[in-house]
């Protein structure tokens, strides 16, 4: 398909998805204010836990969300359901303003996800394995893809190594290639931080920055990081027991106070 | 064609990864042997018929080797939480399960084809004017074997006693196709002709298509969440 939303060419005319396309058709042509992601009470239960109590949120176009929240507060949970790996028990989502209950399979494919797991094939190299994931997205020009992305992320000289000799940064590298090889509009990041030393850090978010900043991805990541939470963002949230308790616009907070801000929030939820 | 250009990409991947590291056809096929030499040692047969015995000697081999593969099959994708990345991708999720199915299959025909030449020299059977017919009996034996096995090892992947799990489930469930088998592998090696094992081949193709229905319809329920 030529003309995507960031005017690349990426994705390959199969058949039988329609659905997609009418997807993509809707991204492209959402105005930036806009809301792209729709979450509307969702909650979600295993078993008695209820991880996500009535979840409501509104993104738009090209924003950077990040959602801040101490252990067990439902972050992932959230990411795996906006990434449709999960299913709400009860509530809506939509993307590009397709309910993933009804069109799943077609969003999934204008997302990409980071989390702290890489995604990755430690026997295969880095040129197999985004070949590998180029492949299931069905990426039209795959070879000359595959190139790019590994060489944006940094990763040209060991293209062919095994990811099992990489480094956690490196390989956090190269799952950022992985989550972009299909060209997303959106893009979820569920603590992309994890295990990564200052120097690592530093070059994923330089690479996030980029992608965010440069190509206008919508972004949501979660982190309990608070410094690197907000260095990218133009949003944040702070999600406690399943609950987003707070939500607003970077520009209207004081950076240096948000620890207070974040702590407080906790408190008052007895975490 | 999305759907089969998904499923070759997932064997062409477990194939990549399989000839570089050559865990899953290595341990399958020392195993295997193991199996044979052991009963050879055992058993005397100067006492005992081989071709008595060698039906479930050669079956038990492959199907005790098999269940090593396929314990080893969901593990990779386990590393680094593959499998996720495979559900968050828009194919479609029984594409996944035929993919790994496939490569299942193929590493185990491997293996037997390996094995069988040792078993015809070690137990002195011959198979002179049967070769087709037992290999179509191996294969869809074995096919049936995966069919069921690759379901039972996505779910057993996810547990932490998965090794003891998989052939749990496995083994009483697939008790119909490996009598089959053995049955059917014995009458051939006796000398007589695909006609005399019809009964038996029609047991193991209905199980087949059973199991096939079964995991493309089930595959889906079993990987979510």
């Amino acid at each position: 398909m030529k003309g995507g939303w960031h005017g690349q060419t990426c994705l390959s005319v199969q058949e039988g998805e329609e659905k997609y396309f009418q997807v993509k058709e809707r991204m492209d042509n959402t105005r930036a204010d806009d809301y792209i992601i729709e979450v509307s009470g969702v909650t979600k239960s295993f078993g008695n836990i209820e991880a996500l109590r009535g979840i409501d949120l509104r993104i738009k176009k090209g924003e950077f969300l990040t959602i801040f929240g101490p252990n067990g507060a439902g972050k992932t949970t959230l990411i795996n359901i906006l990434s449709n790996l999960m299913k709400p028990s009860s509530g809506t989502v939509s993307i590009g303003g397709i309910n993933l209950n009804d069109g799943g399979d077609a969003v999934r494919r204008d997302i990409g996800v980071i989390s702290h797991n890489t995604y990755l094939y430690n026997n295969l190299t880095p040129y197999e394995n985004i070949r590998f994931y180029g492949k299931i997205y069905g990426v039209d020009n795959l070879e000359e893809r595959v190139h790019n992305v590994i060489e944006q992320v940094g990763l040209k000289g060991r293209m062919y190594d095994q990811v099992g000799t990489f480094s956690r940064g490196m390989q956090q590298r190269l799952s950022l290639a992985r989550a972009l090889i299909h060209n997303p509009s959106v893009i979820f990041l569920d603590e992309p931080y994890t295990g990564l030393d200052q120097h690592a850090a530093h070059l994923l978010k330089v690479l996030l920055n980029r992608f965010h900043t440069d190509e206008n991805r919508t972004t949501v990541m979660t982190t309990h990081n608070i410094e690197r939470g907000l260095e990218m963002c133009d949003q944040v949230a702070i999600q406690v027991r399943g609950k987003i308790l707070y939500k607003e616009t970077l520009s209207k907070i004081d950076r240096d106070n948000f620890e207070e801000i974040y702590f407080a929030v906790c408190k008052a939820n007895n975490q | 064609m999305r759907f089969l250009k998904d499923i070759w990409a997932i064997v062409q991947k477990d194939i990549v990864s399989e000839l570089r590291t050559r865990e899953i056809f290595s341990s399958m096929f020392i195993f295997a042997l193991l199996v044979i030499i052991i009963f050879i040692f055992a058993i005397d047969l100067s006492e005992v018929r081989g071709i008595d015995v060698a039906p479930g000697i050669l079956w038990v081999a492959f199907i005790f080797s098999g269940t090593i593969g396929l314990n080893r099959s969901f593990l990779f994708e386990k590393e680094n939480n593959c499998l996720e990345g495979l559900l968050l991708s828009p194919m479609d999720r029984s594409a996944i399960y035929f993919g790994k199915m496939l490569g299942n299959l193929i590493f185990m025909i491997v293996m037997e084809a390996f094995t069988l030449p040792i078993f015809i020299i070690f137990f002195n059977v011959s198979i002179s004017g049967r070769i087709l017919p037992l290999i179509l009996i191996i294969f869809l034996s074995t096919l049936g074997f995966v069919l069921l096995g690759t379901l039972l090892s996505s779910m057993s992947a996810s547990v932490k006693t998965r090794d003891i799990m998989l052939p749990v489930l496995l083994y009483p469930l697939i008790v119909p196709v490996i009598i089959a088998a053995v049955k059917s592998t014995g009458v051939l090696l006796e000398g007589k002709s695909l006609e005399g094992v019809m009964h038996w081949l029609k047991l193991i193709i209905v199980f087949d298509i059973i199991f096939l229905a079964v995991s493309f319809m089930t595959f889906d329920y079993i990987v979510e969440e």
